[in-house]
C-alpha cells in the first residue's frame, strides 16, 4: 500500500488533489459514450492540471489483431479471441502501472467495456496490489436514436471499418453489440454497494453516484454531470483593437480604437448571419470586452473571471520597457511562460484555476459568444483542442478573428474567421534566446510592430 | 443638475435594448457629475432594482467617472430556459458589479422531502447558509415552524396520525400558509430561492406544491433523505429534536419515545420519489448521509451547483481552525496589503500556535496558507506539512497596496469614503472586494466541507469571508467582523449551527480593526474618515 503523500508541488497547486493515483473504469456496452467520456475526462484533467492520461484497450487489441474481420470475434464463444482479449487488457493494466507508479501520472482512465463483474474484480485486485483507488464511470443507455448516432460518428470511421460500406459496417457492429449484451453485469446498488461509481443514464437524465472517496473523484463526478452532447457552437474571440494595443502596451483597461469599434459592428454583421440560436454573450469587467459586446445590441453577462492576466508591476508597459525595467523577469517569461508569475500579478497557471468555473459553465451551455482576451482566449483554446501547458502560452489568438468551435466526434472542429477589418498583431513568439544575460535585441526580437 | 440626472436615469430604465451601432460616447459625458456619493444613496431612479450605480463599481482602473456605465447589466434579458418572458422585461437580479454572472433568472423552490430526522432540516439550513454566502438570497421555510404557531401547545405523536382529521386539516392548512410566504417572497421581497423544508412523504403533497410552482413559473427541485441506519436516526432525534421546543417539558425517554412513534405516523404514507413516475421532475436523493445520490433531471446552473454540494457536505465530527498570519512588518506600521514577513511578535505566536496546536491533539490535522510570506513563515514553525491555496491570499487593495489609512485618505479620500458607504461591494482601483473575495474563497469552502479537521493560517479579510460562511453572517456584517490577530477561533458544527472558541494565543499585536466611522460621506473631514483607524507605529 502507497505510504505517504507524494511529493507536492507546493509552489502553486491548490490542494494536492490526490495521495494516492487514481484509476477511473469505464463500464457499459459498445456504442455507449465510454471512449468520449474517457477522452473529454482526460482532456479536462490534464487542462487543469492533473497529469491524466487514457488506456483504450480496442486499441491494444488492433496492435494485438492487425485485421478486423467481423463480430465473430466477440463472440462468447470465441476462445481464441477471448484469450487475446483478456491478454489485452493485461497488457493496458501494465501500460497503467508503468504510467501511474513509474511515470507520475496521477490518473488513469482505464477504457474498455468491463461488463462483466469478473473482470471488473480482476481490474480492482490490481488496483489493491499497487496501491490505486478505484472509480467506475458506467454508461447505460437503452435510446436507440443516441446508439445509432453513436455509431454514425464514431464508429464507421473506426480503422475497424475502414474497408466496409455503411450498410455492413453497422450491421456488423449491432451484431457486436449483441455478443456483449448476453454477458453484460451493470454495477448492482446492492452488490456493488462498497465500490465508488458514477452510473450514467441516458446521455446525463440521470446519475446514481456511489461513495465517492476524495477531492478528485468529486471533480470528476461534478464534471461528469455537467457535460451534455447537444450539438451547438463556442465562438471565442477577443475584444476589438484597444488603445494601447496600437501602442503595443500590454494589460490595462483601455477603450476600443477606431478600428476596433469597426470590428464590433462586423461583428454584430457575423452573428446576425450566423443566425445562431439562443446564443449567450460573455465578456470580461474590462473596458474593450464590453464595448465590444455593446456593439452587438443584444443581452451579455460580464465575468471578472475572464479578465486578462494581470501583469502585475508590468502593466500597461511594452515589451521594451519590460526588458528595460525587468529584464531578468523578461528572460525568466521566456523560459517558461506557463508558470511564471509577474510580480504581484498572475501566472497562465493561475489563470487557467480561475477560468476552471467557466469552462464548467460553457460545458452546461450550448450556443456561446465567449468575447476575451488574449491570454484568457489561449487558455480556452488549449481546453478545447487539448493544448499542453508548453503550447498554450503561445497558441495564435489574433485580434478580429472569430474562432468557432464544434463539438464532433471525439474532438473539436476550429473555423478561423477573419472578420475584415486590420488590426496590429500582439503575437510575441519565443525567442531564441531566453538565457538571463541576452542581449536587449535578442530579448526583443520577436516582439511585434507597434506605433 | 438633480433634473438632468433623473431624466438621464429614466432614460436608462426604460431603454430596453441599446442604440444601433457603436459605443454611445454622449451618454457617457451626460453622467459625469459633481457629488459622486448621491447616487449611492438618494439614487432618483424610482425603480431601485434598475441601478445602483456607485462610483466604486469602476472596476479596475482609475477611469473618468463616466466608465462606470460599462459595469452596467443589460436591462433585458431572456430567462435562460426560455420560460416565456419576452424581450423588455426586465432580469429579475440586477447586480450590476457581480463578480459572476447571475446564477438563475427564475425562482426556484428547494423541496424537501423524507420521513421525521432524516436531517431534513439540517440540509435546509445548511443549503441555505451556503447559497446566501456565494450570493443567492435564499430563505428556509420550515412548516413544522407553522405549524407549533398554529397549534398552542405540542400534545403527542397523536397529532401526526393519518386518521386524526382535524390535524390533517391543520397541517395542510400550515402548509399552505407557508406557500403563501414563499409567494410573498419571491415577489416583494426578491428572494432568489427558498427551501421549503417539510416532510413532503406524500404524492399528493407533491403535487400541490408542484401545481403551485407552475402557476407562479417557479423551478422545482426535490431534496430526498433517505436514511436506514438507526444509530444516524438516533444520533439525529438526541442532537436536535430533544431540545426541539415539542418536547420542552418532556424527559429524554419520553421525548424519544414520543418521537419514535411519530415517525412511524408518517411511515405508514411514506411514498418515495419514484424512479419511473418521477421521472420527469428534478431531485436529488441521498442516501444514508451521503454513501449514495441519484441525481435526476438537473435543469440548471443553480441546481447542478446545489448537487454539488450536496454531494460535498458530511456530518462526521470534526473541527475547523481560522487564525490569521502572526503580526507582520507592515501590521505594525500601519500598512494594508503588500507581502511582508513576520515581526518579533509575529515569530514568537507562530511558536505559540505550534504549541497550541500540539496539546490539542488533533487527529490528522490539515494545514493550509495562502501564498504570501506571512502565512508560510507562521506554518513553517508548526513543523508539519501544509499546503498553499493562492485563493487564500489577501484582498488585493489595488493602488492602495501597502498604504497607511492616514496615505489613503490623502491621496484617495473619496474612494476612502466610498469604501465606508458599502464595504461589502466595494472594489479598490485595480484590485478587488468583498464580494470578488468570497467568489474566489468559494472552492476553498467546499474543500472545507469536504475535509475534516483543518487549520487555515490566513488573512484579516478572508478570515471573514470565511468567517461569515461559517456563522451565517450577512453581506453588511461580513466586513467589519473581528478577526484580530494572534487569536485562534476554532469552529465546532453542532446541532444545526457552528460552537466558536475564541482562543488568544497571549501574544501581544497591534490591532487592525478598522470600524465604520460615523461620516461616511464623500464630503467629510479627514479626522472624521480617520476617527476609527486602529492606533500604530
Amino acid at each position: 500500500m502507497r505510504g505517504s503523500c507524494r511529493p507536492r508541488n507546493t509552489r502553486d497547486r491548490a490542494v494536492c488533489m490526490t495521495n494516492c493515483p487514481t484509476l477511473i473504469v469505464t463500464v457499459g456496452l459498445p456504442a455507449r459514450g465510454k471512449t468520449y467520456i474517457s477522452k473529454k475526462l482526460t482532456r479536462y484533467l490534464n487542462w487543469i492540471g492533473v497529469p491524466t492520461k487514457e488506456f483504450n484497450v480496442g486499441q491494444y487489441r488492433r496492435e494485438c489483431v492487425k485485421i478486423y474481420k467481423s463480430f465473430e470475434f466477440f463472440s462468447p464463444d470465441n476462445e481464441e479471441g477471448l484469450k487475446i482479449r483478456r491478454h489485452c487488457a493485461m497488457a493496458a493494466l501494465n501500460d497503467v502501472r508503468q504510467y501511474l507508479s513509474v511515470e507520475g501520472g496521477q490518473v488513469a482512465v482505464f477504457d474498455a467495456t468491463n461488463t462483466t463483474r469478473e473482470r471488473r474484480g480482476a481490474i480492482v485486485k490490481f488496483a489493491e496490489q499497487n496501491g490505486f483507488k478505484v472509480f467506475f464511470v458506467e454508461s447505460v443507455c437503452e435510446d436507440p436514436d443516441v446508439i445509432a448516432q453513436n455509431i454514425v460518428q464514431v464508429k464507421l470511421g473506426s480503422p475497424d471499418y475502414i474497408h466496409c460500406d455503411t450498410q455492413e459496417a453497422i450491421e456488423d457492429f449491432m451484431k457486436r453489440i449483441k455478443c456483449y449484451e448476453s454477458s453484460y453485469q451493470p454495477l448492482d446498488e446492492v452488490l456493488d454497494r462498497d465500490m465508488p461509481y458514477i452510473k450514467i443514464m441516458d446521455v446525463g437524465r440521470r446519475y446514481l453516484v456511489n461513495r465517492v472517496q476524495d477531492h478528485i473523484q468529486s471533480r470528476i463526478v461534478y464534471y461528469l454531470m455537467n457535460i451534455h452532447i447537444t450539438p451547438r457552437s463556442i465562438y471565442l474571440s477577443r475584444h476589438g483593437e484597444s488603445d494601447l494595443n496600437i501602442k503595443g502596451r500590454i494589460g490595462g483597461d483601455s477603450a476600443l480604437s477606431a478600428r476596433g469599434k469597426e470590428y464590433g459592428t462586423c461583428l454584430r454583421k457575423y452573428i446576425q448571419e450566423q443566425n445562431i440560436k439562443d446564443l449567450k454573450v460573455w465578456t470580461s469587467q474590462m473596458k474593450r470586452t464590453i464595448q465590444t459586446a455593446e456593439c452587438l445590441g443584444v443581452p451579455y453577462e460580464q465575468w471578472k473571471s475572464l479578465n486578462e492576466i494581470d501583469a502585475g508591476v508590468c502593466e500597461e508597459m511594452m515589451y521594451e520597457e519590460i526588458q528595460e525595467h525587468y529584464p531578468l523577469e523578461f528572460a525568466l517569461r521566456d523560459q517558461d511562460k506557463y508558470r511564471y508569475r509577474y510580480p504581484k500579478g498572475e501566472s497562465y497557471e493561475d489563470l487557467v484555476q480561475r477560468l476552471e468555473p467557466v469552462i464548467m459553465e460553457l460545458e452546461r451551455q450550448e450556443n456561446v459568444l465567449v468575447i476575451c482576451h488574449q491570454a484568457v482566449m489561449r487558455c480556452l483554446l488549449a481546453y478545447f483542442l487539448d493544448k499542453t501547458a508548453v503550447e498554450l502560452p503561445y497558441l495564435k489568438c489574433p485580434l478580429h478573428t472569430v474562432l468557432k468551435l464544434t463539438p464532433l466526434a471525439y474532438g473539436c472542429k476550429v473555423e478561423s474567421i477573419y472578420l475584415g477589418v486590420d488590426a496590429v498583431n500582439t503575437h510575441r513568439e519565443r525567442p531564441e534566446n531566453v538565457s538571463v544575460q541576452r542581449s536587449t535585441e535578442a530579448a526583443l526580437k520577436t516582439v511585434p510592430a507597434h506605433f | 443638475m438633480q433634473i438632468a440626472y433623473l431624466f438621464v436615469c429614466l432614460l436608462e430604465c426604460s431603454r430596453t435594448r441599446p442604440a444601433e451601432g457603436a459605443v454611445e460616447d454622449g451618454k457617457v459625458e451626460e453622467k459625469k457629475r459633481n457629488h459622486p456619493g448621491s447616487f449611492v444613496d438618494d439614487s432618483p431612479c424610482q425603480d431601485k432594482k434598475c441601478f445602483e450605480l456607485t462610483l466604486a463599481q469602476r472596476g479596475r482602473s482609475q477611469a473618468p467617472l463616466g466608465s462606470h456605465i460599462w459595469e452596467r447589466m443589460k436591462p433585458t434579458e431572456m430567462t435562460q430556459d426560455g420560460g416565456g418572458v419576452p424581450v423588455g422585461k426586465r432580469l429579475r437580479f440586477q447586480r450590476p458589479y457581480a463578480s459572476v454572472p447571475q446564477f438563475t433568472n427564475s425562482p426556484t423552490m428547494i423541496v424537501m422531502v423524507g420521513l421525521p430526522a432524516r436531517g431534513k432540516t439540517y440540509i435546509s439550513k445548511k443549503l441555505t447558509r451556503y447559497l446566501n454566502w456565494i450570493g443567492v438570497t435564499t430563505k428556509v421555510f420550515n412548516v413544522g415552524q407553522y405549524r407549533r404557531d398554529a397549534t398552542r401547545a405540542y400534545n403527542s405523536f397523536e397529532f401526526f396520525k393519518p386518521d386524526n382529521a382535524e390535524a390533517m386539516k391543520i397541517r395542510k392548512a400550515c402548509a399552505i400558509a407557508a406557500l403563501k410566504d414563499v409567494w410573498e417572497y419571491f415577489t416583494s421581497e426578491q428572494g432568489q430561492v427558498v427551501v421549503f423544508d417539510a416532510t413532503n412523504t406524500t404524492p399528493q403533497r407533491r403535487e400541490l406544491i408542484l401545481s403551485f410552482a407552475k402557476e407562479n413559473s417557479y423551478k422545482v427541485f426535490f431534496v430526498e433523505s433517505i436514511c436506514d441506519d438507526p444509530e444516524i436516526i438516533a444520533e439525529n432525534i438526541k442532537q436536535v429534536k430533544l431540545s426541539s421546543p415539542d418536547y420542552i417539558d418532556c424527559d429524554k425517554d419520553e421525548a424519544v419515545a414520543d418521537f419514535l412513534k411519530r415517525i412511524e405516523c408518517y411511515k405508514l404514507t411514506y411514498v418515495a420519489l419514484d424512479d419511473n413516475k418521477d421521472r420527469n421532475l428534478s431531485y436529488i436523493k441521498i442516501f444514508n448521509v451521503g454513501s449514495r445520490y441519484l441525481v435526476n433531471h438537473v435543469q440548471d446552473h443553480i441546481q447542478s451547483r446545489i448537487v454539488y454540494y450536496l454531494m460535498n457536505i458530511h456530518v462526521t465530527p470534526r473541527s475547523i481552525y481560522l487564525c490569521r498570519h502572526g503580526e507582520s512588518e507592515l501590521n505594525l506600521v500601519g500598512r494594508i496589503g503588500g507581502d511582508s514577513g513576520l515581526s518579533a511578535r509575529g515569530a514568537k505566536f507562530a511558536s505559540a500556535l505550534q504549541t497550541y496546536v500540539r496539546k490539542q491533539s488533533i487527529s490528522e490535522l490539515k494545514v493550509w496558507t495562502s501564498h504570501m510570506k506571512r502565512t508560510i513563515q507562521t506554518a513553517e514553525a508548526l513543523g508539519v506539512a501544509y499546503e498553499q491555496w493562492k485563493a487564500l491570499n489577501e484582498i488585493d487593495a489595488g493602488v492602495c497596496e501597502e498604504m497607511s489609512y492616514e496615505e489613503i485618505q490623502e491621496n484617495y479620500p473619496e474612494e476612502f469614503a466610498l469604501r465606508d458607504q458599502d464595504k461589502y461591494r466595494y472594489r479598490y482601483p485595480k484590485g478587488e472586494s468583498y464580494e470578488d473575495l468570497v467568489q474566489r474563497l468559494e472552492p476553498v469552502i467546499m474543500e472545507l466541507e469536504r475535509q475534516e479537521n483543518v487549520l487555515v493560517i490566513c488573512h484579516q479579510a478572508v478570515m471573514r469571508c470565511l468567517l461569515a460562511y461559517f456563522l451565517d453572517k450577512s453581506a453588511v456584517e461580513l466586513p467589519y467582523l473581528k478577526c484580530p490577530l494572534h487569536t485562534v477561533l476554532k469552529l465546532t458544527p453542532v446541532a444545526y449551527g457552528c460552537k466558536v472558541e475564541s482562543v488568544f494565543l497571549n501574544i501581544e499585536a497591534v490591532n487592525t480593526h478598522r470600524d465604520k466611522p460615523e461620516n461616511v460621506d464623500v464630503d467629510r473631514e479627514p479626522e472624521e474618515a480617520l476617527e476609527t483607524v486602529p492606533a500604530h507605529i
